[in-house]
């Protein structure tokens, strides 16, 4: 258990520190969400609402994460990385897990700046929105590392990542939204903690058959 | 002789709805269409479990071979609830009809299904990757239709009333029937589509020995 968790700190340490030196993902998604904010202000027209704004911001964040997710893999198939990190002895969803928990990371310092803009263009965003977003990122970056693992397997490469991705994604944006809008936004988180808990479970035992034949 | 069956008992036996006259017919096709649809889903899942745990190599076929049966069912139970919609709403797309959302997400899913498949090479990393996401497949429907019902509380607050408890004995026996015959025709081309796929198999790897 010990071990398992030193292996996944170091390998979502190796990611960081990547995107430290390199920095070349996290801007990107910092640029991409705000300049998707700007474009929804056009998007809707005036008297949309502010429930509107607030359907768009999901779409801003899943988009974001697409974004991320789709780099995710790169560098481990450019350098070869990928069967290194195979044949180390260790578990392999806790190559899964390191990932995701990078992925994460880039997704919810994207989203620090992500909501407060909203919150200055459009309208302000409440508690229950803050934690949707929290419960909904685990759940995109479980489910889309674990999708990008597949797809830099296959020979369409990134393109293929948004089309497998969507229609999981679905749901949590139904919960997103719903935590967001609603009155009663408990039901809705709770379907998101439902999803993540599940999801993350499959996820974690079938990683291995993703990355090995 | 089942579908035969099922389409004469739908035509002359069962009594034509009061209120939606003969368009309710459709009733009959649309919903064991889609239940036959559930079933392929789920019997292809089941065999990319026995991929995954068994390392059963005819199994990867099967598994595919059911969903690509599940994916035609799954457009004709669009198809025929497209109609329905038509002829008991006047438009051919409810939002409202949590079945029919349900089965346009899991049609998208399935799709992005064949997408994969095809961009893999054949081979045992072809088989894990399509069994792993058939079986993201059937956690997604229990998932998906959950989420649509809670989305019914803020996109439309109206909910259709069920058929389901409130049958006549005739009309759930001509339903029993139709979704035998359902099962039966998507058995049948199962066998049909697998023997076909392997005789292609087949023939593939006599040709390569010629060569």
């Amino acid at each position: 258990m010990r071990r398992y968790a030193a292996d996944v700190s170091a390998l979502a340490r190796k990611d960081l520190l990547l995107e430290l030196r390199a920095r070349d993902t996290l801007p990107a998604m910092l640029l991409f969400v705000v300049a998707a904010l700007v474009v929804f202000h056009f998007a809707l027209p005036t008297g949309s609402g502010r429930l509107a704004g607030l359907g768009l911001l999901w779409v801003a964040i899943v988009f974001t994460a697409l974004l991320g997710l789709s780099r995710s893999f790169v560098a481990e198939r450019e350098q070869g990385v990928l069967d290194a990190l195979v044949l180390a002895p260790s578990d392999r969803s806790a190559i899964w897990l390191g990932k995701t928990v990078a992925a994460f990371a880039f997704l919810a310092l994207a989203e620090v700046v992500a909501l407060p803009a909203f919150a200055i263009f459009f309208s302000g965003i409440d508690g229950a929105t803050v934690a949707g977003v929290a419960l909904a990122d685990i759940g995109i970056c479980t489910v889309g590392v674990f999708l990008a693992a597949m797809s830099v397997a296959t020979r369409a490469r990134e393109l293929l990542l948004p089309v497998l991705f969507l229609p999981l994604a679905i749901p949590v944006v139904i919960g997103g939204v719903g935590a967001s809008v609603t009155g009663s936004p408990a039901r809705y988180l709770g379907f998101l903690a439902l999803y993540d808990a599940l999801f993350a479970t499959i996820c974690w035992a079938s990683f291995e058959y993703v990355v090995t034949e | 002789m089942l579908v035969t069956a099922a389409i004469a008992l739908i035509a002359f036996y069962v009594p034509t709805d009061a209120d939606q006259g003969l368009s309710q017919k459709i009733f009959y096709f649309h919903v064991p269409i889609a239940l036959t649809a559930y079933a392929c889903f789920g019997w292809g899942a089941w065999k990319a479990l026995r991929v995954l745990w068994n390392r059963d190599e005819r199994a990867d076929l099967e598994s595919y071979v059911a969903i690509h049966l599940g994916v035609i069912f799954g457009a004709l139970t669009l198809l025929t609830g497209s109609i329905w919609a038509r002829a008991s709403w006047g438009v051919w797309w409810a939002w409202q009809s949590k079945q029919l959302v349900l089965f346009l997400v899991l049609f998208l899913f399935y799709c992005a299904y064949f997408m994969l498949r095809y961009s893999v090479e054949p081979g045992p990393r072809r088989a894990n990757l399509s069994a792993v996401y058939a079986i993201f497949g059937v956690v997604l429907i229990p998932v998906s239709f959950l989420a649509i019902r809670l989305a019914e509380d803020f996109i439309h607050p109206t909910v259709f009333t069920d058929h389901g408890p409130q049958m006549a004995g005739s009309m759930f026996f001509t339903f029993c029937v139709s979704w035998a015959a359902m099962l039966a025709t998507a058995h049948a081309l199962y066998r049909i589509e697998l023997a076909g796929k392997r005789i292609d198999a087949r023939l593939r790897e006599l040709k390569e020995l010629l060569a």
